[in-house]
């Protein structure tokens, strides 16, 4: 579904991506793992131009999304985003974060989107909380809001930059069963995340990332328990002793 | 000192020369801030040709004097349009004129201010840059200018005596006007001091309870 062709990215002389090529499959969680400044999260903006790629190609259903005719914000409106730190829209109430763009660039009633979000409210139990601003929610409910809004828009492939790290210990459960449904429900993700339990359990692969190279790309199994490559095992050790 | 019969025979002058003040500073900010909002958005914008006309017009009404602004306008304009304005008229557009170039730059802070992931979030649903502004960015800059504009106002009470010399009936011209039909050259710069003051003092007590009633909200 997409496919990242030899991906760079540099800020000033800072190569940050070296030479990406990754394919990723409708249904597939890809996880993607690193030591902090391994260009993870970066890779992830490319994916949805947040960031520039300065030079290589990225496929999406065939074709090239970095070519001049394409919209952006079309492509956009079927890979979704999850941040770190939740940017749900402050000055919206919970509900009006998510029909906000399906009314706006979808041209959805306003009906129609209230409907569907509701539902979205529903599932992941924060229907009394639709009319609360932003700056009224626990950590992990923003987060979930943000997914929900991501959601909303029927997205092709949800990208998680980090969604956990930003939460309080307790919350990151919640966060993480909603995402594990997500997968099984056969959404495409790509999550950057330092979850190796999450990573462990739902992704069905996993990329190991350092100094702007995916240093390894296989499956959970092969990666925890025989990493091929000597960095992902002292990645690993580091992470997985703590 | 207080003179009884000065005030309760000229009171009047001072109440309409209030009116007026209040109306081209009222005047003033809001136009200043349609325009102010336009200009920013502007020189925020990816056209380069754009940004150069929004800063060209910032930078140039920053660097020159409002009084010769005013006189611009004043003696300008009507040679150029083919109907009439009247004085109160072009006074108040040489006000909110100068008045949108700092409110621009007001809004651009605003702007700045808020958090990037705002417009990246807008961004990654699809939105394009004028639905994420519209709905998203400038709802939030507006909440955090609204102390800054509300300063914007106070200072045009004050700057706005410049468009006595053009023969608008304001505070400042009602009290050159008191001075010279009552043989008091002092007394009504007083008053009018006096005026001025109550007025800005107040004004910047309501924004300061503004400011800290937003506070909490936040």
């Amino acid at each position: 579904m997409i496919d990242i062709v030899n991906l760079n990215k540099s800020f000033g002389e800072l190569n940050v991506l070296k030479d990406i090529n990754v394919s990723i499959n409708k249904g597939e969680v890809v996880v993607v793992i690193g030591p902090s400044g391994s260009g993870k999260s970066t890779f992830l903006r490319c994916i949805n131009l947040l960031e520039q790629p300065t030079s290589g190609d990225i496929i999406f259903q065939g074709n090239s999304i970095l070519g001049k005719e394409l919209d952006i914000e079309k492509y956009r409106q079927k890979i979704g985003m999850v941040f770190q730190q939740f940017n749900l829209f402050n000055n919206k109430t919970v509900i009006e974060n998510i029909t906000l763009a399906p009314i706006k660039v979808k041209n959805m009633s306003k009906a129609e989107a209230e409907d569907i979000a509701m539902k979205l409210l529903k599932r992941i139990n924060l229907e009394d909380k639709k009319d609360e601003y932003p700056n009224k929610l626990s950590g992990g409910q923003k987060q979930r809001v943000a997914i929900a809004r991501a959601l909303a828009m029927k997205p092709d492939a949800i990208l998680f930059d980090e969604p956990t790290s930003a939460l309080d210990p307790e919350m990151v459960g919640e966060v993480l069963e909603l995402m594990k449904e997500l997968a099984i429900e056969g959404m495409t993700m790509i999550v950057v995340t330092h979850e190796m339990s999450f990573a462990r359990e739902v992704a069905s692969r996993v990329i190991f990332m350092d100094e702007g190279e995916i240093i390894e790309d296989s499956s959970p199994e092969e990666i925890f328990t025989n990493p091929k490559n000597q960095r992902t095992k002292t990645f690993l050790n580091k992470i997985l002793k703590c | 000192m207080i003179d009884k019969e000065f005030i309760t025979t000229y009171y009047g002058y001072f109440l309409e020369g209030s009116k007026i003040t209040l109306m081209i500073s009222l005047i003033g900010v809001i136009f200043g801030t349609i325009l102010g909002v336009i200009v920013c958005l502007l020189k925020l914008s990816k056209i380069k040709i754009l940004r150069f006309i929004a800063s060209s017009y910032i930078e140039v009404i920053r660097g020159t004097p409002l009084l010769l602004q005013l006189y611009i306008v004043y003696y300008g304009l009507p040679m150029a349009l083919p109907f009439e304005l009247s004085r109160m008229t072009l006074g108040t557009i040489a006000v909110f004129l100068n008045s949108s170039a700092y409110i621009a730059e007001i809004f651009r802070a605003g702007i700045n201010s808020i958090d990037k992931g705002q417009m990246e979030a807008a961004k990654s649903l699809g939105m394009s840059n004028g639905i994420s502004m519209r709905y998203v960015i400038l709802p939030q800059a507006f909440k955090n200018v609204l102390p800054a504009l509300g300063n914007e106002f106070i200072t045009l009470i004050k700057e706005s005596a410049i468009v006595s010399v053009v023969g608008i009936h304001d505070i400042m011209y009602n009290s050159d006007t008191l001075r010279g039909i009552t043989y008091k050259p002092f007394m009504p710069l007083v008053y009018a001091a006096l005026i001025y003051f109550i007025m800005t003092f107040t004004l910047s007590n309501v924004v300061a309870k503004i400011e800290g009633s937003m506070k909490e909200s936040d």
